[in-house]
């Protein structure tokens, strides 16, 4: 507990937070590494998602990808790309890395999201009139957007995790006091930078989770509420499969 | 390549070490998932801090969970105990929720129908509900033992020796093929035991396999005498 304590008084140091190794500036640096590689790994992996799930075709082929990403250790491809981009592309080689990490979870939400809908919801869109297109962007879309949030945010997840082992590379990043400190044998230094990332990870995380549960579409939402006044009410299927399929870390990578 | 051949001593080592590790986890976080996931399952009170809890630390990375957890266990953050613990964790987070799952999915009927022929609680749990929850928990310990494999070569950035070492040593000396060797080798070993795990799956409940051969089996005979099926 002296441990936690010399943590907490190296974390509130003024000195922290001021100077080149700021944290502030590492606590920025990260986002930016999350936030970037999350976004290019978006626009690769959604309209991808999208087109698989709205077609039915690829979706092995999705799905043998999702599972072979998540055999390949991220701290190593890491450093292979580094490696292999050479010390003047290392920031560019770890962007790829991440967006590597991120687009199969991505490409799952963005697919599953689609494919959870009720078959009869389409069908009777399609009786109603809707081109193929409308279909995607009215029906399929807005209904599949809790699942394709699940996606982002296991992707935010993982990024956010590897761009701690990042520091190891000289990256910067809050993981830099982790790996600094281990040198140093300074354990108040590992602490509080494990602390504060910790932390950054559980509010990422339960912003996303807000954020996964406002992407229900309203007209579920109230159909939602109903279910739970008369079970087996107008609706109850597709909410129930929201709700059993939202939020499992089983489909997430960890790092 | 000439560097992989000539180390395949090194790699075979510490591809043993990284299977011991990682086996201890995966064994620890499943026996530890199944009364815990039965608790969390059985008591709904109990279910959301669990599966919330379990879910918490799941996102907390692993190098801060690595460093975080001897301030609470008083292990040295560099020891091999601390990384096994903290796979533990992870794994346990991912078979929690999947035993629950499982047992989820077991149908009620069924459970009553094993309670009017006398099973107790314990009985019943062993001899139904685990077997028939079986096809959800072995997906769960699918992903649970690929992630964890993947997931240990962090422990060489606290002085845990296992395939992790090829990427930090590959770095240091620029040795390109050593990594990618450390990488194939993690891949390889986690696709190993996620086989083996499917082979153990079929071996331990073969109706899950033998299922739509019986199924076929069933409408061929149907078809060819359709009288003899509505007799009884």
């Amino acid at each position: 507990m002296n441990l936690l304590r010399e943590a907490f008084t190296w974390l509130t140091d003024p000195a922290q937070w001021g100077g080149p190794n700021s944290l502030l500036l590492l606590l920025g640096q990260h986002l930016m590494y999350t936030a970037l590689a999350v976004a290019i790994a978006a626009v690769i992996a959604i309209p991808a998602g999208w087109a698989i799930g709205h077609t039915g075709r690829g979706r092995e082929i999705a799905v043998a990808v999702s599972g072979l990403a998540r055999a390949v250790p991220s701290f190593g491809l890491l450093i292979l790309l580094v490696l292999l981009a050479g010390v003047l592309h290392k920031p560019e080689a770890a962007v790829i890395t991440f967006v590597l990490l991120a687009i199969p979870s991505i490409l799952a939400g963005a697919y599953t999201g689609l494919e959870s809908i009720d078959r009869k919801t389409i069908d009777a869109a399609r009786a109603m009139g809707m081109t193929e297109r409308e279909i995607l962007a009215k029906v399929e879309i807005p209904l599949g957007l809790p699942l394709l949030v699940g996606g982002l945010r296991s992707a935010i997840l993982q990024v956010a995790a590897t761009v701690t082992i990042a520091a190891y590379v000289n990256l910067g990043g809050l993981g830099l006091p982790i790996i600094t400190g281990l040198n140093l044998r300074r354990y108040d230094m590992v602490l509080g930078g494990a602390l504060l990332v910790a932390a950054l990870a559980l509010i990422l995380e339960l912003l996303m989770a807000l954020a996964q549960k406002m992407s229900v579409p309203r007209g579920l939402r109230s159909t939602r509420a109903g279910d739970r006044d008369a079970p087996g009410g107008h609706g109850a299927g597709n909410g129930n499969t929201l709700e059993l399929q939202i939020d499992r870390p089983v489909e997430r990578t960890r790092t | 390549m000439n560097w992989i051949l000539e180390n395949l001593d090194l790699i075979g080592t510490l591809a043993l070490e990284h299977l011991r590790q990682s086996l201890w986890a995966i064994a620890a976080g499943f026996l530890v998932s199944l009364p815990l996931g039965w608790a969390a399952w059985r008591y709904k009170a109990l279910r959301g801090l669990v599966v919330t809890g379990t879910g918490l630390l799941y996102t907390i990375p692993s190098l801060a969970l690595l460093m975080i957890l001897p301030v609470v266990t008083g292990m040295s953050a560099i020891s091999e105990a601390n990384l096994i613990v903290a796979l533990t964790i992870y794994a346990l987070a991912i078979m929690v929720r999947c035993v629950v799952d499982g047992l989820d999915s077991v149908d009620p009927q069924t459970r009553s129908a094993a309670t009017a022929m006398g099973y107790g609680p314990g009985r019943r749990f062993a001899a139904v509900e685990l077997p028939l929850a079986g096809p959800v928990i072995l997906a769960g310990l699918r992903v649970t033992s690929v992630s964890t494999i993947s997931l240990a070569t962090v422990g060489i950035l606290v002085g845990v020796t296992n395939l992790g070492y090829l990427f930090t040593n590959g770095l240091q000396r620029r040795i390109i093929p050593e990594v990618l060797a450390g990488v194939l080798a993690v891949a390889l070993i986690a696709l190993i035991i996620d086989l083996l795990l499917v082979l153990a799956g079929r071996w331990l409940m073969p109706w899950t396999a033998a299922q739509p051969r019986r199924a076929r089996r069933a409408r061929r005979a149907r078809n060819r005498a359709p009288q003899a099926v509505g007799t009884r």
